[in-house]
């Protein structure tokens, strides 16, 4: 029986939703009208900004279901006619060392299916070999939307940013339904797509003695407000008023901590962010909650952390650092301080296994610098892959996995260090203390 | 007796045994593991809920505010209504959040999947229902704590 739909569709919809492009095209847009009237969205609406992120970059053995539904639309002729940036791959063995077994596992048993799915993607658009991360609102990568574009994109990350940071619209898609957004063009108009969605039901006050870090703050922002909209008060005062580089990172951090932590798909900070700067206080609805944020209240986030090691008095083994993926500043940022650190220490290799996560386009362009050699040299790690997906191998939850992450924290059984303590510990500083 | 009234997303009639959380579900950080183990059963994996962490929710009526967490959630809830290790109602006390909607939707366009979902219970009911009450749902989005 044909799905009886509830909001304002056009004749164009109304035709794609009958069968009129094909049966296939069909299923995808009423998979679209569904959702959109789950939400009471009053229609559908254009998407401006073609250009798709996919959040399902890995060919993980078990998405059967994903790989039947790709070969439904590759063989219905769809596609992604501006083409899509997507997560990270799940593994990289040349870069990160690993054992035979680790090898055997991620290529042939969980991601076996990565070659062919990759396969599936490049002929539903994906747009390059190097399109692959987290952040591909990096100038580096290309994929960035404009203040006000509509946007068909899933990554809670980057669908935060792109909302906070960008003044993009999205809202937080799950995998599939971004790609069947893309294909159609078209998503449902609700949530953070209307003004009123986009109002703050907190008003947050950073009142701290010191810089707050932004993967703490994030999460304690997230785990408060879970799916709501903060406006973020006080912050600028340690973060500025401008976004640069640095504010930038900061935000991509704290964004994904609290996308993370909770379910925030928009956030506001005042005198800082596109909407914020705009339209001030006037974001908060009426009857808003409050929440103060000090120091105290930080450190009570940070000790609540669970450590899910098997053995949590021992020392970590592998530290990993950029998740969501480093920026250009943050990479050369981490390369310094662990090369200084190392050299305060009277050392010449960090202590543990250390990866640093970022961009493949990232990566190539820092891997053609000094810093790079020198990094290498120390004993650092340099890749493009998900350290999520990393974490998916049964074999990694006996090792102790350190890292400054609140989002990998909270999808794995890493555990969380700020980022001086991390620091101190690979570079051998810690036990000099 | 307690009775509530949601919003009936997809219906459908259950009776049995309720697991509840408090706080939102992280789909990924929950059910992910089970998923790539191939496991029977789903046993909550997500470290940061203990309302649920190591509970078995396979058939049964998972009751919860919303879900949280990374955007692959929905497509994790489809693919574990396609391995058939599925709670088999959610029941949602808020309105169901984009994440979960889009698990429910793509279950049952894609993979035929019964799982019922019924949502704006109210807090009430997450109050009231605990982990292990018998419950009945009925094809109206009426839910009986036993």
């Amino acid at each position: 029986m044909a799905y009886r739909y509830k909001m304002k569709l056009t004749p164009e919809q109304i035709d794609i939703l009958e069968g009129g492009q094909g049966a296939v095209k069909a299923k995808v847009m009423e998979t679209i009208v569904r959702y959109g009237d789950m939400f009471e969205a009053t229609e559908l609406v254009k998407v401006t900004h073609g250009e798709g992120h996919l959040v399902t970059s890995f060919g993980l053995s078990l998405l059967t279901p994903v790989f039947r539904i790709m070969d439904e639309l590759i063989g219905a002729g769809l596609k992604v006619e501006e083409g899509f940036t997507a997560d990270p791959r799940p593994n990289d063995i040349d870069n990160v060392s690993c054992s035979l077994l680790d090898k055997l596992l991620y290529t042939k048993i969980l991601y076996g299916k990565q070659g062919s799915y990759e396969q599936q993607l490049t002929k539903l658009g994906l747009k390059s070999d190097d399109a692959f991360t987290c952040t591909c609102y990096y100038p580096e990568i290309g994929n960035v939307p404009a203040k006000g574009d509509i946007l068909s994109w899933a990554e809670s990350s980057a669908v935060n940013y792109a909302n906070s940071v960008l003044g993009a619209r999205c809202n937080r898609n799950s995998g599939m339904i971004e790609l069947f957004g893309s294909i159609v063009g078209y998503v449902p108009k609700f949530g953070l797509l209307t003004d009123e969605g986009r109002k703050a039901k907190w008003k947050v006050t950073v009142n701290t003695t010191k810089k707050p870090l932004p993967q703490i703050l994030g999460s304690a922002i997230g785990l408060k407000v879970m799916e709501d909209v903060p406006y973020v008060t006080g912050l600028d005062k340690w973060i500025g008023t401008e976004l640069t580089d640095e504010c930038k990172s900061y935000l991509k951090d704290f964004g994904a901590a609290t996308a993370s932590n909770g379910a925030v798909g928009l956030y506001h900070v005042e005198n800082l962010t596109p909407e914020a700067k705009e339209l001030g206080e006037s974001l908060l609805q009426e009857g808003y909650r409050e929440y103060i944020i000090d120091d105290a209240e930080l450190e009570r986030v940070y000790k609540s952390y669970p450590v899910m090691w098997k053995e949590p008095e021992k020392k970590g083994t592998i530290a990993f650092i950029g998740c969501p993926h480093l920026s250009r500043t943050q990479l050369e940022e981490w390369a310094d301080r662990i090369l200084e650190g190392l050299k305060s220490a009277g050392r010449d290799k960090v202590t543990c296994q250390t990866v640093l996560f970022t961009p493949p386009a990232v990566a190539k362009a820092f891997a053609e610098t000094p810093k790079y050699a020198q990094i290498r040299k120390a004993g650092v790690e340099l890749t493009s892959i998900c350290p999520l997906m990393y974490t998916s191998n049964p074999l990694t939850k006996s090792r102790r996995i350190m890292t400054c992450s609140n989002k990998l924290r909270t999808y794995s059984l890493a555990r969380y260090y700020k980022d001086d303590e991390l620091l101190a510990i690979v570079t051998g500083k810690e036990d000099r203390l | 007796m307690k009775e509530f009234k949601g919003r009936v997303l997809n219906g459908g009639y259950y009776k049995g045994e309720a697991v509840v959380s408090h706080q939102g579900v992280n789909t990924l950080a929950s059910f992910q593991s089970p998923a790539i183990m191939h496991a029977k059963k789903v046993k909550i994996a997500d470290q940061n809920n203990p309302d649920i962490f190591q509970k078995n929710v396979t058939g049964k009526a998972l009751c919860l505010p919303q879900t949280i967490g990374s955007t692959t959630g929905g497509m994790v809830l489809q693919v574990i209504c396609s391995m058939g290790i599925n709670p088999a109602c959610l029941l949602f006390s808020e309105h169901i959040d984009s994440l979960a909607g889009a698990g429910v939707i793509l279950s049952v366009v894609w993979e035929n999947s019964k799982l019922i979902a019924i949502d704006q219970l109210g807090q009430e009911f997450l109050d009231t229902v605990k982990t292990g009450d018998t419950i009945e749902v009925t094809e109206d989005g009426t839910v009986r704590i036993l």
